[in-house]
């Protein structure tokens, strides 16, 4: 740190804070709102190159940052996907595809989509964007600990990348890690590779935490005056609920993790039973590998939901955008995200129907996975009925959330099967489950997030993506996805069995044959069709159409800043007073067909809005 | 903390609701570091708990014989094996600075620079007294052939549980140990009287720092509480 630290502080004056009781303004007034309870917040603002674009303390650049490096770990998923495919479709055409890299492609493709890319992309990308701006706080609370927890990501991601090029590989024991096979000889990577796995997974749980709490904490207390819970956009809900989830469910991964590197390393006992390993007995003894399971899975369904949740938020948002409505059922859609949160702790065993635990166990949570149904159904018919007799704008955006309700209701009824024991035991462990999981966290939430930079990439950049390419890039996706996942459940009737590196000398899976062939060259089609939205972005950073402000007429106030694409401290020398809710679409009586959440009720006098 | 503006707000449930249902901020008054403490704290406590659920859980089914808490941590006073005395040592002492603790807190809000820096290194000797009891209790340990992966008295997940689950505690404590002697020195040298300006994060210092030191500190305390509970009672 030089010494002109200290000058670039601060070129926000903060305003005095005012306490809570300290009545300004008459009550009468139409427009009046609670002074700030908060002094305006102390931002440190960087100068250089560095202070501005890599060790960046603004939410925004850290966000994009997030969004840049879980692409790029996305697109390396994407690729070990596509060899995946390959083997599966055509055994044996590719020469280096053995079984053991295949199994080190299915680990690394699973733990990258879902750790690296998704959940990094929804809460590190989306939130450090979204939740300041959405909720009219000038940045994250912590802006230091915030920049600090992207670069714990970018070291988990490098040492997650190192482990293949370490002898032996990267880890091939599955995206579940279960030992005791994970640290046996006989799995690939059972040697460096599992153990960058497991260091990596601890730096992303460290620096996902530093982030976390400051996603909580910026929403719970730096909201700007006249934000309450009940006024923010379903994306911050969303957003919000997934952080606390993830808060709670990580520290189960964090600790099964150290369990499991003192395992490897030491040769501690904790999961690993009596073993024997190429006819000799190793110095294990008396581990329970099923207290592995019920530790990952404590972590892994909140998981699913931590991916799920920030989906089912933006879509929200976007769908009330692009079809001029409001979203029906506001609250209602608040109760079901936190009713699905708090009930996504208490369905992790349906993932071990098949490990040997109590049947009771089994009775127990299929009863809890079937009422989680309920909320989520919920929110589908409010997605339907947001739509219903709205003014839809065809937009690219509109597309991607039309196919989310299209994928999320498929995998959401799969996963009504898996939920149920006795449906489940037949199919656990076949395409079917692939397919389901695929459609319901893979696909689902991917159609949102591409929905959703098409929606904020004019806010980001200033220049509107080209809507053209974007729709052939969504029936390219969706129509493509539809041919790879739908044959899969097929797949798994038949009983084709996941993660086998080949079946063609099981007479029965002969069938299955021409469909894997197809898949894979669906597969294959999809994948490179990504590369049309990557072509699109860089084209449209250059020579898109200006968006100016507030391309799409929304409410929320991340499109009422003074600067589009928004500055540091994102509110220039005010900040915005907020008086109604984001969802303000064709309220009657109303001159434009949206009110701004800042538009104060007295310059919309004879629109009757709903108070909120 | 001094704010009496906070005393007219509705209490009880009515008082939450209000709270939820108001703009701006949950908790009124709460100062941003302060809840994030709390939130972090919680998160913790579910590493602690999933740590010693573990440890339950395969104390309950480990087929080997559990060894007996009250030999195995005993210590030879004139002769005489004494169970658990280090240990009822080590946890007066961690509770103790607990005591100290509060009351830095106590005298920074009353701008008593000099006692609460006194206090704050008061409560870190404390700290660092049991490291240094539980450093003792670790060689002991190992010198009578306790290692992570066996243990001459019975099942080899007593050891490996012992020495990760202290050690997981041990690190927390001497985390809070480093961060009070900074902490420390800090006070002494006026920083929070000053609002001198954080060397890495550029914030204003306030006392309400040694409040969150304190969460942290008494949340390290009571997490032994559990560990002492569960190791070394059961």
């Amino acid at each position: 740190m030089s010494d002109d630290f200290y000058k670039n502080k601060t070129s926000i004056e903060a305003q005095p804070s005012r306490t809570i009781s300290d009545s300004s303004g008459s009550v009468s007034d139409i427009d009046y709102v609670k002074p700030a309870e908060v002094s305006d917040q102390d931002l440190y603002h960087g100068h250089s190159f560095i202070t501005k674009w890599i060790f960046c303390q603004d939410a925004k650049v850290i966000g994009i940052q997030y969004t840049l490096t879980a692409v790029f770990t996305g697109i390396i998923g994407l690729i070990l996907s596509w060899l995946m495919r390959l083997q599966l479709g055509f055994p044996e055409l590719v020469p280096f595809i053995t079984a053991e890299h295949y199994y080190q492609f299915v680990t690394m493709h699973g733990m990258i989509m879902v750790v690296y890319f998704l959940t990094a992309l929804f809460l590190g990308g989306f939130g450090n964007y979204l939740i300041p701006l959405m909720t009219g706080a000038r940045d994250m609370v912590f802006p230091y600990v915030n920049m600090v927890s992207y670069w714990m990501f970018f070291v988990a991601v490098l040492v997650l990348m190192a482990s293949f090029f370490v002898p032996g590989g990267p880890t091939g024991s599955g995206w579940t890690l279960y030992p005791p096979q994970a640290i046996l000889e006989g799995t690939p990577g059972s040697g460096a590779g599992i153990i960058l796995m497991l260091v990596s997974l601890a730096l992303f749980v460290v620096g996902f935490t530093m982030g976390g709490l400051n996603y909580v904490i910026t929403i719970l207390q730096a909201r700007t005056r006249g934000m309450t819970l009940m006024r923010m956009p379903l994306t911050v809900w969303g957003i919000f609920t997934a952080t606390v989830l993830a808060l709670l469910a990580f520290p189960a991964l964090f600790v099964s993790v150290i369990m499991m590197s003192l395992d490897r390393i030491l040769g501690t006992s904790f999961f690993m039973p009596t073993i024997l390993q190429a006819g000799e007995i190793l110095e294990y003894g008396g581990g329970s590998p099923v207290l592995f399971q019920h530790l990952f899975w404590f972590f892994g369904h909140p998981e699913v939901y931590i991916v799920a949740l920030p989906a089912f938020g933006i879509v929200s948002d976007l769908i009330s955008v692009h079809s001029r409505k409001n979203i029906f059922g506001y609250r209602m859609m608040v109760w079901a995200i936190v009713a699905i949160g708090a009930l996504s702790f208490f369905v992790w065993a349906h993932h071990m129907y098949v490990s040997g635990m109590n049947p009771w166990f089994g009775f127990f949570f299929a009863t809890t996975t079937l009422i989680i149904a309920v909320p989520t159904a919920l929110k589908v018919y409010n997605w339907v009925l947001t739509l219903w007799r709205g003014n839809i704008r065809m937009t690219t955006v509109m597309l991607f959330c039309l196919g989310f309700i299209v994928t999320f209701v498929n995998g959401g009824i799969t996963g009504i099967f898996l939920g149920n024991v006795i449906v489940d035991i037949p199919l656990s462990d076949t395409y079917f489950v692939v397919a389901h999981f695929h459609m319901v966290m893979g696909i689902a939430p991917l159609m949102v997030i591409f929905g959703a930079i098409y929606h904020w990439f004019p806010l980001v950049t200033g220049r509107l993506l080209d809507e053209k390419l974007g729709k052939w890039h969504f029936w390219f996706s969706f129509l493509g996805a539809y041919s790879i996942y739908f044959p899969m459940h097929y797949l798994g009737f038949i009983g084709v069995p996941r993660r086998y590196f080949e079946m063609y000398d099981s007479p029965y899976i002969t069938s299955a044959v021409g469909l894997n062939q197809s898949i894979t060259i669906a597969a294959l089609i999809v994948g490179l069709s990504q590369f049309i939205f990557i072509f699109n972005i860089v084209k449209s950073l250059r020579m898109g159409k200006p968006a100016g402000k507030n391309p799409w007429k929304a409410n929320s106030l991340e499109w009422q800043t003074p600067n589009v694409p928004p500055a540091h401290g994102n509110w220039g020398d005010k900040l915005p007073v907020v008086y109604r809710w984001p969802y303000d679409f064709n309220v009657p009586g109303a001159k434009e067909d949206y009110i701004p959440q800042t538009t104060p009720p007295s310059e919309v006098l004879e629109a009757k809005v709903e108070k909120t | 903390m001094s704010d009496h503006t906070l005393d007219k707000l509705p209490g009880g449930f009515k008082g939450m609701a209000t709270d939820m249902g108001s703009d701006q901020t949950v908790f009124k008054g709460v100062n941003w570091g302060k809840a994030m403490m709390w939130i972090f704290l919680l998160s913790d406590t579910f590493i602690f708990s999933c740590f010693l659920i573990s440890y339950m859980k395969v104390r309950a089914s480990v087929v080997d014989e559990w060894p007996y808490p009250s030999e195995v941590f005993a210590l030879n006073f004139m002769g005489v094996p004494v169970p658990l005395l280090l240990i009822a040592i080590m946890t007066f002492v961690l509770i103790t600075s607990s005591g100290t603790m509060a009351l830095a807190v106590k005298y920074g809000y009353e701008r008593n620079r000099k006692m609460c820096g006194w206090l704050i290194l008061a409560t870190a000797l404390g700290g660092l007294t049991f490291v240094g009891m539980q450093a003792f209790e670790w060689s002991k340990l190992i010198h009578e052939g306790v290692r992570p992966w066996t243990n001459p008295f019975g099942a080899p997940q007593f050891g490996s549980f012992f020495f990760m689950i202290t050690g997981f505690h041990g690190t927390h404590v001497s985390i809070g140990v480093i961060f009070l002697f900074i902490f420390a020195r800090k006070t002494f040298r006026g920083d929070f009287d000053a609002g001198k300006r954080g060397f890495f994060t550029s914030m204003k210092s306030d006392y309400v720092a040694i409040e969150i030191m304190g969460l942290y500190w008494h949340f390290v305390d009571l997490v032994w509480v559990f560990i002492f509970a569960f190791f070394y009672l059961w």
